[in-house]
């Protein structure tokens, strides 16, 4: 009996192996992503695990109202690890329940943002002429524009609301999306391979879809990892200003902005702890978002 | 006579993260008042090193990490950065492989010409600026004045390399090195800066270290030759010498390959295969994978042993004299 | 170039319709009107002079057309809470946004260009990364966070500086200005840091990436061959090529130094426009926040255009391929 040999396969990782390989092999980008993880997990679950329900006023004792953290309560004798505010609320679940609007609102923009960014974009690279140069025109015109001043434009004239905060952070963002789908989409275009998918009578949908968004997506991605921190960060100066999120479903912008009154008069950690997980959340995705720029940018690869 | 630069074990190291890569190995050679060597090798073989280092221009992760330069009596790397910035531009100029990128292109020419002067000598700005005419005169540039009131994108790229040889002969230096300084532009364009150059130096007295991989543009122009391959000089002496009789394979391999008008019709010869990565060095010889005479004793590095009047060559099996080529 | 000016002018006056257009439409077409312009507790007279004044009862485009030429006249309608013209209420408040706007500039390109040339000549050493780390830390905390801390720690647990308002100020050139004094400035410095942070870690970003990259170019060497001091490689060879990015995003971020001072403004209680449309937003001030977004738009495609003027000065290359463009 002969064997016949087989030469061993060469393995050629996915390019999302490999990807994935190059992240971790950073550390703090890995501690980056599993704070991430955690803090998506805490603001999902957020109605199972906080101590209490911080908008039932049922639970709530204004016996309670600004102890200082790791006091107990009078009413219940649970320990507020981080405070209470005013109305006896207890801050840590009142952050979880924060943390799981703000990222709501930025999840939720930025999905919208990115569909309408990309769609706009494909088709301006894709169709040229009138129709692209119209677009870009408005990209840029809103572009030379700071993003606050639009949002809080929108938002004088539209009023408070989950739902209106949201419509301002897609109507900002959408351009960002739009230019860089648009740039990496242009770049295709020339190649021959367009135009032969053309000559076979592709369907211009087919084509813009399936042949020209697959290479707009590393671009993207890292465009959106940068964003959504920025959409995290608007909502919550949007909210800290006022005309964000109604105080009936307060985000961490808005929890940071009711505690600040107390901050001069010594009471920090209705504040200071909102303000902490805020700032924890946006470092945890920047440094995830840094590693991926420097992952899937093949310019830096050498 | 002492000699005006003496490179003695030179050693330029790079410090990468993939390890140290050797670009420059120990290398010696010298140079008379006057002289012209050619310091000949392919891309990758650290001639352009070499002339950085003696200038102490070497950008991390590079670093000088062994030898000597003495340059008429002081030792430049002993002496350090003082040492070298005084000597810079007054003493020992540089002139760049490509001219569109050695002339910064937000300052006008006169800037660029005028900080040269008066980073060694105090004069007044119109004293400089004298000069800076004279020397743009000298190279073959027409109405000077205008000229120094341009910035660098107005002018051609054989413009550019003039001006940039009118800086280095500001302060008539004893020595010039130039890297390349004509493989980006047109020929036509080169012969007239080759020609040139050649008659600035004969007429000042200045020595040239002419660094280049094209052997027929340096065979005409250098006293010396020097050839380097993978950090090492390999084979050096006179020109003519080397040109008539290549002992090293290599070299014979460079001359093989430059085509010639006499050998009409006749097949170029090349070298086989690519320089090997400084990083991924082969024992004993480095040119042996690529050699057609290598055989055993190639597994030793062979040493730099004479080979003639005034010739070295690094080699176990150096051609003879009129050798045919195998 | 008078070419080039005149194309630049147009494009901005054509910016400034578009917004124009579109703050009308958010005014006059999404809303009633009435209900925006004139005060919840006007009279019935009050409500038909309003509505006699702005056309109300005629067709749109004459709408615009009355509401383009009162803005070109200055009016741009009359407060609800002040009862005087919106247009006269912010330009009170100007001076104070503008001072606190210009020292946050200096202060961020005046440290910003340092540290940031500094990281990039010495990318690997300690101090090359503390400034990275910090700018990242100063780019990605949220404004208003930045400022609490600060007066956090300044103004409430080590009581150096004062925690909000203006402070006394003096006249100057006919506005009036609070670095005079000792306690104005005392009062200006907290809310110009924390302005000033985040421009500060972008121009850091911006100077150290281009410091690099300048540093590997020929010229650089060359400049170091020909015998120069690496003092004036740097502060002239390095400097003037890295101007040229940097002039464009400081005059870019001078625009939006008045859009974010909204945040700043409220956070330590700066009286300047910025506050005075968050209040007039919280009091339903409508005429105030549409006068608000014409002078911010204007004052924005103004520093643009200036910009641009600017950066064709600095880099000659721009300047010859416009002219022949």
């Amino acid at each position: 009996m002969t064997e016949i040999a087989t030469p061993a396969p060469v393995r050629i990782d996915s390019p999302a192996k490999r990807i994935a390989k190059q992240f971790v092999e950073d550390p703090i980008a890995v501690i980056g992503l599993i704070l991430f993880v955690l803090i998506a997990l805490i603001a999902i679950a957020a109605p199972w695990i906080a101590p209490q329900n911080p908008y039932d006023l049922m639970q709530l004792s204004i016996m309670d109202g600004g102890l200082p953290p790791g006091e107990t309560s009078f009413a219940t004798g649970q320990t507020f690890w981080l405070g209470t505010d005013q109305q006896g609320r207890d801050m840590l679940s009142g952050i979880m329940y924060g943390l799981r609007i703000s990222l709501m609102v930025a999840v939720v923009s930025l999905t919208l943002a990115i569909t309408i960014g990309t769609i706009v974009g494909v088709a301006a690279a894709y169709f040229g002429g009138r129709f692209d140069s119209i677009v870009m025109r408005i990209v840029d015109l809103q572009l030379s524009f700071p993003a606050i001043l639009i949002a809080l434009i929108l938002l004088a004239l539209l009023g408070r609301g989950v739902d209106k905060v949201i419509l301002a952070l897609v109507i900002v963002q959408w351009a960002y999306y739009a230019r860089t789908v648009r740039s990496s989409a242009m770049v295709e275009t020339r190649k021959d391979y367009i135009d032969a998918a053309r000559c076979l009578g592709l369907s211009n949908r087919r084509i813009m879809f399936r042949h020209l968004l697959p290479n707009c997506v590393p671009p993207l991605i890292v465009v959106a990892t940068v964003q959504i921190a920025q959409a995290i960060a608007l909502e919550a100066t949007l909210s800290f200003l006022g005309v964000g999120v109604p105080i009936t479903e307060p985000s961490l912008g808005l929890l940071i902005a009711n505690g600040y009154d107390y901050l001069l008069s010594g009471r920090y950690w209705v504040s200071v702890f909102p303000g902490i997980a805020l700032v924890v959340t946006i470092i945890a995705i920047n440094v995830v978002g840094d590693r991926l720029r420097d992952v899937l940018n093949p310019r830096l690869q050498t | 006579m002492s000699a005006l630069l003496d490179v003695c074990d030179l050693q330029t190291h790079f410090f990468t993260r993939d390890g140290v890569a050797k670009a420059v190995d120990k290398v010696s050679f010298s140079l008379e008042k006057g002289q012209i060597l050619g310091l000949v090798g392919e891309s990758g073989s650290g001639k352009s090193v070499t002339g950085f280092s003696i200038l102490g221009l070497v950008d991390p992760p590079g670093r000088v990490a062994g030898g000597q330069v003495i340059f008429d009596g002081t030792d430049l790397i002993a002496g350090g950065e003082p040492v070298m910035r005084s000597l810079r531009g007054k003493r020992i100029a540089m002139i760049f492989q490509d001219p569109m990128m050695t002339l910064n292109p937000v300052l006008r020419i006169d800037t660029q010409m005028v900080e040269t002067v008066r980073a060694h000598e105090n004069v007044s700005k119109a004293e400089a600026l004298r000069r800076c005419r004279e020397a743009l005169v000298q190279v073959g540039i027409s109405s000077p004045d205008e000229r120094l009131k341009s910035y660098p994108h107005q002018f051609s790229g054989g413009m550019r390399q003039r001006v940039a040889i009118a800086i280095a002969l500001l302060h008539k230096p004893d020595l010039i090195i130039a890297d390349e300084p004509t493989t980006a532009l047109d020929v036509t364009i080169q012969a007239q800066i080759l020609s040139e150059v050649q008659k600035l130096c004969a007429q000042s007295g200045t020595a040239l270290i002419w660094i280049t991989h094209d052997l027929a543009v340096v065979s005409g122009l250098a006293d010396r030759l020097a050839v380097m391959y993978a950090g090492r000089i390999i084979e050096d002496g006179p020109t003519a010498a080397i040109i008539a009789n290549p002992r090293h394979p290599y070299t014979r391999g460079l001359i093989d390959s430059v085509p010639q008008g006499k050998r009409h019709g006749a097949m170029l010869t090349q070298i086989k295969g690519m320089t090997p990565s400084l990083l991924n060095l082969p024992q004993g010889c480095k040119f042996a994978p690529r050699c057609p005479r290598a055989d055993a004793a190639c597994q030793v590095e062979p040493a730099l042993t004479p080979a003639g009047p005034d010739r070295q060559v690094r080699c176990h099996h150096p051609h003879a004299d009129h050798e045919a080529t195998p | 170039m008078i070419v080039y000016l005149v194309r630049r002018v147009g494009q901005s006056l054509l910016a400034v319709m578009a917004m124009a257009v579109l703050v009308f439409l958010g005014v006059f077409f999404i809303g009633n009107p009435v209900d925006v312009l004139v005060s919840p507790e006007a009279s019935q007279a009050q409500i038909a002079a309003t509505v006699e004044r702005l056309g109300l009862d005629r067709p749109l485009y004459e709408q615009f057309g009355i509401f383009v030429w009162n803005a070109l006249q200055g009016d741009l309608g009359t407060s609800f809470v002040y009862g005087r013209p919106a247009l006269e209420i912010i330009l009170d408040r100007l001076p104070a946004t503008m001072e606190l706007a210009l020292v946050a500039l200096a202060l961020s390109v005046g440290i910003g260009i340092p540290l940031g040339v500094w990281a990039g000549l010495r990318p690997d050493s300690i101090a090359g990364r503390t400034i990275m780390g910090g700018s990242i830390l100063g780019f990605s905390l949220p404004n208003f966070w930045q400022g609490m801390l600060l007066i956090l720690v300044f103004a409430v647990l080590l009581g150096w500086l004062p925690a909000g308002g203006r402070g006394e100020t003096t006249e100057f050139l006919g506005m009036q200005v609070s670095f005079l004094t000792w306690d104005g400035l005392s009062h200006l410095i907290l809310p110009a840091i924390n302005l000033a942070l985040f421009k500060m870690s972008l121009i850091i970003r911006l100077a150290r990436a281009n410091t690099r990259e300048v540093c590997m170019q020929d010229y650089v060497k060359f400049a170091r061959a020909k015998g120069l001091s690496p003092r004036r490689v740097v502060l002239v060879h390095v400097l003037k090529n890295i101007m040229i990015p940097v002039v464009t995003i400081i005059g870019l971020e001078l625009g939006s130094m008045v859009a974010f001072a909204i945040v700043t403004e409220t956070v330590f209680a700066w009286p300047g426009m910025g506050k005075l449309l968050i209040d007039s937003i919280n009091l339903l001030d409508r005429p105030v926040i549409v006068a608000y977004l014409m002078l911010t738009v204007l004052i924005i495609v103004g520093i643009n255009l200036l910009v641009d003027v600017i950066y064709s000065l600095l880099d000659p290359r721009i300047r010859l391929s416009e002219m022949k463009g």
